[in-house]
């Protein structure tokens, strides 16, 4: 029962995940098509805005992985 | 030619990897049988009207993938190599009575000093829980830390001497070549555009925590002895990294700092109630972040390729039906080597990240007042 409640969560921190970096992906290509010359900076920006959605993402992972251990 | 010799070495890389995971899968099924034929032994042993069922839960079901791979992901008192062959490592543990335990992991296979090596790990021997027990032991994910760092000393030091031989402004040869642009690119992309003009006091704590980061993650990736430990994956060393990364930042930090903190310029007297323990509380949880982002890639990375190396064994019913297996590893063998090369990348990408936002911390740390100008 906890099992399938921590794949649930860890299923729906994914599609969080997801959507917040496809949309920064989908930006960041918009960005670059607008001014290839920024590409570089656009990249950096872009890999920092992605690792902090990540980052919640992945709290929310290690949350099911504690009530798994648990 | 050069690129020639890349895709070459990268597709033997490819290959190697998962055939390497095989056996280690397979190895891992003998590991169990020897730690069920002990655990049977020791409870035969045990004298008679002790409860020898609780010997008996511990025995790893062979036909378990989530057991195999918790066993591969986590840190282990011994280093197995191929088969019986482990490498054993020092053994020191304080017991709960405060005594020290001091050995080799194989002098554990029977019971010493009231401790006894249960799935890889030193555990009480009655209570099998490692509960309140110290174990400061060179653990495997400390055995590969030394490797690297053995590894960061040669290269480094043979590329310090190729400078002082050839000159900074000549052509670099060999290793030199190799490193000389990742040199550039954390001095140009992480530290200058984040650090500022003082940004070569931080060079030494930018650079090491780089390059540790990234050979740990490497070493990680190769399934094989004596790389194989998911160092990155640890949440000590994570932690370790990330309070190194604290500590820097409120070092460095200037008044300026200390001032947005806990006297937030421009904010009414009343409303700094609130926000300086949400700046307090800020503080903590930025290397946080970086302590799970770190810790968690590089789990979830380990977890998913050893996922899909299961999915041979799952589908094949443990040897049971050989065509489950043959159309397991039509799956699973183009997926490894998808996420091998989909770990590479975020091998790369982890050391960068946790980099570029500890030089950002810093950055903010160290910046100096111009806030009147935009005023």
């Amino acid at each position: 029962m906890i099992t399938g409640f921590a794949a649930l969560g860890a299923g729906l921190a994914a599609l969080g995940a997801g959507i917040g970096i496809g949309s920064i992906g989908g930006k960041a290509m918009e960005a670059i098509a607008r001014q290839p010359e920024a590409s570089g900076d656009i990249r950096g920006a872009m890999i920092v805005a992605a690792a902090l959605v990540e980052g919640a993402a992945l709290a929310a992972i290690v949350i099911s992985f504690l009530i798994n251990a648990a | 030619m050069y690129s020639a010799i890349k895709s070459i070495v990268f597709v033997i890389t490819m290959v190697l990897s998962p055939m390497a995971c095989f056996t280690s899968y397979a190895q891992d099924s003998t590991v169990a049988e020897v730690v069920t034929e002990e655990v049977i032994a020791i409870s035969e042993t045990v004298t008679e009207g002790q409860p020898a069922h609780d010997h008996h839960a511990e025995v790893v079901d062979e036909q378990d993938p989530i057991a195999a791979i918790m066993h591969h992901i986590s840190d282990a008192n011994e280093f197995h190599i191929w088969g019986d062959i482990v490498l054993p490592l020092p053994v020191m543990v304080r017991k709960v009575d405060g005594s020290w335990s001091v050995g080799l992991s194989n002098q554990y296979h029977v019971e010493k000093d009231g401790l006894i090596l249960s799935h890889g790990r030193i555990v009480d021997a009655h209570s099998h829980s490692a509960k309140g027990l110290i174990d400061l032991s060179v653990t495997k994910n400390v055995a590969m830390m030394l490797l690297s760092l053995l590894l960061l000393t040669l290269i480094f030091f043979s590329v310090k001497s190729s400078y002082q031989k050839r000159g900074v402004n000549s052509a670099p040869k060999g290793l030199q070549s190799f490193l000389e642009p990742i040199i550039s690119f954390v001095i140009e992309d992480i530290a200058k555009p984040n650090l500022g003009k003082h940004y070569e006091k931080f060079l030494p704590y930018i650079m090491s925590a780089f390059f540790f980061i990234l050979i740990n993650n490497l070493l990680g990736l190769v399934p094989f002895f004596p790389a194989s430990a998911n160092l990155t994956g640890n949440i000590a060393f994570t932690l370790t990294m990330a309070v190194l990364t604290f500590i820097v930042t409120n070092i460095s930090g200037n008044k300026n700092y200390w001032t947005h903190i806990f006297a937030m310029p421009g904010v009414p007297k009343v409303l700094l109630l609130i926000v300086t323990p949400l700046e307090i509380i800020g503080m903590f949880t930025k290397p946080f972040a970086l302590m799970i982002r770190l810790f968690a890639n590089m789990t979830a990375g380990h977890i998913i390729i050893l996922s899909l190396v299961s999915l041979i064994f799952i589908l094949g019913e443990n040897g049971a039906a050989v065509g489950g297996a043959i159309g397991g590893t039509a799956i699973a063998v183009p997926f490894v080597l998808f996420m091998n090369a989909l770990e590479l990348l975020v091998a790369f990408l982890q050391a960068y990240i946790f980099t570029l936002l500890s030089a950002i911390f810093i950055g903010m740390a160290i910046e100096e007042h111009h806030e009147e100008a935009h005023h």
